[in-house]
């Protein structure tokens, strides 16, 4: 019945309404039915775009119907797209009140893609404001809660789409990952995250928090479903000068040459910095456990140092503000947003500052302010620019790395989900939360979270990054998915059934 | 508003010169005209509706990104080598941030460290005929801001205004600053070297056929960056930067005003406030813009949404191939196939007259009367009607004729005056007016030997001191027969055939 359907993976869904065993709207309406089940407890979604998505889902199955080959692997699977990417006709707020109301006139290309190949987008889902944070506290419209306990953080800033999963709510989803917000919400809410190689999706439509490091990418409950989704959203755009003219890395064939659970070859490097202190000791257990489960699988198991990673958090933290002080610019009530003071007595500048004041939250302030002195004429070179030397050393020390190994994995994230609240007053240790994820935005390589287990500690996932070079995207999906097969197999069950019921 | 700023307060000319010595630089933005924007697929055409010609790019929508228009780069490169700079082999755009509500993103997408083109230099004629070189500091590629109407304010600014109207059919569209190096040492020319400047610039552009080059519609603005180190100093006093500068002649004009502005601030004891002024057109004047309380740091730093431009070599090399002959070539060339001294090369420029010789050179006329007519009696002719020489209703190829008719002893010079002055009161062609007018040269010997004899045959005395010696008598008998044949006759031939008879 419904509690089944939305239980299952993307690809099976997929496989019994392209066979015409289940209708898609019939699948679309269970998700819809789960979300306004559980999602006054969740509050993984900003906006439900119920009569949109079974249009969307009465379009496949008419085509179906009618004989026709469904547009894609994904064709009438329902799918949570976060709020950050541009939907003609659907509102978009990037979870901030500057953006409240706010419809696009155009589609992202990812959201494009998606409508494309028939996958159906039930909503926009929660974030931290303009995607900075790594707890969905930053929203202006509230915390999402994570589905394993409802008063810990989904991880951020794709804490909507990451709970959307766990909660049932879609069985896929989208987000971007700027240091960390496809992967840390991943791991903290026992989801798949992937970021893919910066400029292998399309940022266009992407309201830009940093565009250097940006990237759009699947999310969903198992390796191959989020490389089917890989594959949809991925490739050239014209009109993302960023976006590499290249053929998309084959993650999908590398996800099902994975599920054999064969790693005989592989040369896996463990890197030796992300660990030690700050790190849980529950999330430090199941990473040693899942390296051995690796080795067990037939991968060569290397330990790697990466001295220059210790700087990519203060490096990020000054690159990442500075460009987002630029970004954010735009938002300033005379064509779009929030407009605040226009009482006709009122400047455009002084309508624009109380506007702005009024439209920004104060991790969002907090970063343009960060940003605009270390772009400041004076400091520019000891902020931006050592920013930007670090950045490099960075990238030097991947190469390296992957002149010895295939991969590279670590801890996803140091903690399991930690309580609402408790970090909201302490920028530091919310930060800390993705000082494994953000080298992989510096350099712009591929990198993804699997779950790896669960803590010992408290019971809750833990996620295990796994890194490949820029375009080598498969290599990190082939792991995954044998480790995936392994864990569930080792389990008994697939990783989410282990979640409590809401 | 101090009294040292109002227009009474300006020293007179030659005092400045003889206190200051004057530096200036020039900026001069030039918008391309490309079949689309910048970083848009949007139509790049001057007005339109309002906001017609836009797109989530050019209105700086959330999520939308920009992609470098390829036609924009390869003229920006054509500029930076007819401006004789170096072509920079990998460089990046930057973002320039301020906030201003015409200005989509509130940055502006342009190059600042890292220009396309670099160290170059023009040289310009002055009136003199003097030529000055003029160092360019870079050429380098942006976009253009949307434009603001203010409504209800006095000054038509945005300050004091009480609403504004924002169009952005011009954000996106693309330009090219082009930034000289200080012009120094030119004294009193200051003003005419900033005319020249503009004027050969505008020439260039036009050549190059990349851009309308209208200072009326704004595709060509003009900044002038003005300031005075007293004489026998070295550094360089406190500048302002004159916008609104929207003539060839209000260039001029604004440098020597803001020049006489300064000079009276600075012997009153003032000092020069760092500004941008506004270049009034009806009183020549300039004004201040809104005082900033602090400089402007616009926070530069590298375009992330745009990658690198890295111009192959031998693209380059292709672009420079495609370069049409520059003004000044053309100039050098012209002086040497045409063997022109200085002063002539200036008249036939300055008057307008070059490509009118040059085609009725091509029409097969010789150059030295061709260049004649065209710099002397048509440009006469011009300024009668208060018209450009290129504006007279007469055609290269019907001077040609009328070069060709002199030539072949058909028409005098005095006729051939006439007969243009019927062509430009639109009689017809050469040929039609003489016909029509029956003004054709009386060459028949026959029918002048007639004349002549019946000329010496009236004045006996003369026929005596002629056969005396007297050469010089013989124009008595002329102005005889060129009175009995109404002027028609040629007077050459006329005094030939006398003094034939009176050997
Ligand atoms: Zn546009």
């Amino acid at each position: 019945m419904n509690s089944e359907l939305i239980k299952r993976t993307a690809a099976e869904l997929a496989a019994k309404i392209h066979t015409g065993e289940l209708s898609s709207v019939e699948v679309t309406q269970a998700h819809l039915d789960r979300i306004a089940k559980v999602d006054d407890q969740l509050r993984a979604f900003l906006h439900v775009d119920a009569e949109g998505a079974l249009a969307a889902a009465a379009k496949v199955d008419a085509d179906i119907a009618a004989g026709r080959a469904p547009s894609s692997a994904l064709a009438g699977v329902p799918l949570a797209l976060k709020d950050v990417l541009t939907t003609r006709g659907i509102p978009t707020t990037c979870g901030s009140k500057t953006l409240e109301g706010w419809i696009p006139p155009y589609d992202a290309t990812v959201t494009r893609k998606l409508r494309e190949a028939g996958v159906v987008i039930v909503g926009k889902t929660n974030m931290d404001e303009f995607a900075m944070g790594s707890s969905t506290e930053n929203s202006a419209y509230g915390p999402t809660h994570n589905p394993w306990d409802t008063t810990r953080i989904p991880g951020g800033s794709g804490g909507g789409s990451s709970a959307s999963l766990a909660g049932f709510e879609a069985p896929l989803a989208i987000g971007t990952d700027t240091g960390g917000s496809i992967r840390q919400p991943g791991s903290v809410t026992g989801t798949v995250g992937v970021k893919p190689t910066y400029g292998g999706v399309s940022r266009y439509g992407l309201v830009a928090f940093s565009s250097s490091l940006d990237q759009a990418g699947p999310c969903a409950r198992t390796v191959l479903d989020a490389a089917l989704l890989h594959e949809i959203i991925a490739g050239h755009d014209p009109l993302d000068s960023t976006s590499i003219d290249a053929p998309v890395p084959p993650v999908v064939a590398a996800a099902k040459q994975g599920a054999n659970a064969d790693l005989t070859g592989v040369k896996v490097g463990v890197v030796k910095e992300f660990r030690g202190e700050g790190y849980q000791a529950g999330v430090l257990d199941s990473f040693e456990a899942a390296v051995e489960q690796l080795r067990e699988l037939g991968a060569e198991v290397v330990e790697v140092s990466c001295p220059h990673f210790r700087y990519a958090l203060p490096a990020y933290y000054l690159i990442s503000p500075s460009e987002c002080s630029s970004n954010l610019a735009r938002f300033d009530a005379m064509r779009y947003g929030l407009r605040v003071g226009d009482d006709g007595t009122r400047s455009a500048e002084e309508v624009m500052s109380l506007s702005r004041e009024a439209g920004f939250g104060a991790e969002v302030k907090r970063r343009i302010i960060i940003g605009t002195y270390a772009l400041s004429s004076g400091y520019y070179d000891a902020y931006y620019g050592s920013a930007q030397q670090v950045r490099t050393l960075i990238i030097r020390d991947f190469e390296a790395a992957y002149q010895q190994v295939d991969v590279l994995v670590s801890p996803t994230t140091p903690t399991t989900a930690f309580k609402i609240g408790e970090r909201v007053d302490d920028p530091m240790s919310m930060y800390l939360a993705d000082l494994c994820t953000i080298p992989a935005n510096l350099a712009g390589n591929a990198a993804m979270s699997v779950p790896s287990g669960l803590s010992a500690d408290d019971g809750l996932p833990v996620g295990l990054q796994i890194m490949a070079p820029a375009l080598a995207d498969e290599r990190m999906y082939r792991v995954a998915a044998a480790f995936e097969t392994a864990r569930d197999a080792a389990a008994g069950t697939a990783f989410l059934n282990q979640i409590p019921e809401l | 508003m101090t009294v040292a700023n109002s227009a009474a307060e300006t020293m007179d000319y030659d005092e400045v010169l003889e206190r200051f010595d004057p530096v200036m630089g020039l900026e001069v933005h030039v918008e391309l005209h490309t079949k689309t924007k910048m970083f848009c697929g949007c139509q790049n055409v001057f007005g339109g509706e309002p906001n017609t010609h836009v797109c989530p790019t050019c209105l700086g929508l959330p999520g939308a990104l920009p992609v470098l228009n390829g036609v924009g780069v390869e003229s920006a490169i054509r500029i930076g080598l007819a401006l004789n700079c170096e072509i920079a082999p990998w460089c990046r755009f930057a973002r320039k941030n301020y906030f201003y509500p015409d200005m989509p993103k509130n940055f502006q997408t342009s190059q600042y460290d890292e220009p396309i083109a670099f160290d170059g230099y023009l040289d310009v004629v002055l009136d003199d005929g003097e030529m000055v070189r003029v160092g360019i500091e870079r050429a380098h590629m942006e976009e253009d801001t949307g434009k603001s109407l203010h409504v209800g304010g006095v000054t038509g600014r945005i300050h004091g205004a009480e609403h504004s109207l924002l169009d952005y059919n011009r954000a996106g569209v693309p330009l090219i600053e082009i930034v000289t190096k200080p012009i120094e040492g030119m004294g009193a020319r200051v003003p005419e070297v900033a005319r020249a400047y503009v004027t050969a610039l505008r020439e260039l552009l036009l050549a190059l056929d990349v851009s309308d080059v209208r200072m009326d519609q704004g595709s060509m603005r003009c900044d002038a960056n003005i300031s005075l180190m007293p004489k026998g100093t070295t550094e360089f006093g406190t500048r302002t930067e004159t916008k609104n500068v929207n003539s060839l002649r209000s260039v001029e004009r604004a440098v020597r005003y803001e020049m006489t502005r300064q000079a009276a601030v600075l012997v009153a004891g003032g000092s020069i406030l760092q500004e941008t002024r506004h270049f009034q057109e009806a009183d020549g004047t300039t004004s201040p813009g809104r005082p900033k309380e602090t400089s402007e740091d616009y926070r530069y730093f590298p375009e992330p949404d745009l990658v690198p431009i890295a111009p192959r070599a031998e693209w380059i090399e292709e672009l420079r191939g495609t370069l049409p002959e520059l003004p000044w070539q053309r100039r050098k060339r012209i002086q040497t196939e045409w063997n022109l001294t200085d002063e002539e090369l200036r008249d036939l420029f300055n008057t307008g007259a070059a490509d009118l010789v040059a085609l009725t050179v091509d029409a097969g006329a010789p150059v030295g009367e061709a260049r004649s007519w065209w710099v002397q009696f048509l440009t006469q002719q011009a300024n009668v009607r208060e018209i450009e020489l290129a504006e007279l209703p007469i055609t290269p190829v019907q001077v040609a004729r009328v070069i060709e008719l002199i030539a072949e002893g058909k028409l005098t010079n005095k006729l051939a005056r006439e007969v243009v002055q019927a062509v430009l009161e639109g009689e017809g062609g050469p040929d039609e007016v003489i016909a029509a007018r029956g003004l054709e040269v009386v060459s028949d010997d026959t029918a002048l030997n007639a004349a002549v004899d019946e000329a010496l045959a009236a004045q006996p005395d003369v026929v005596e001191k002629i056969r005396g010696g007297k050469v010089q008598a013989a124009g008595a008998i002329v102005g005889a027969v060129m009175k009995a044949t109404k002027g028609q006759a040629d007077a050459k031939r006329v005094r030939e055939l006398i003094l034939e008879r009176c050997q």
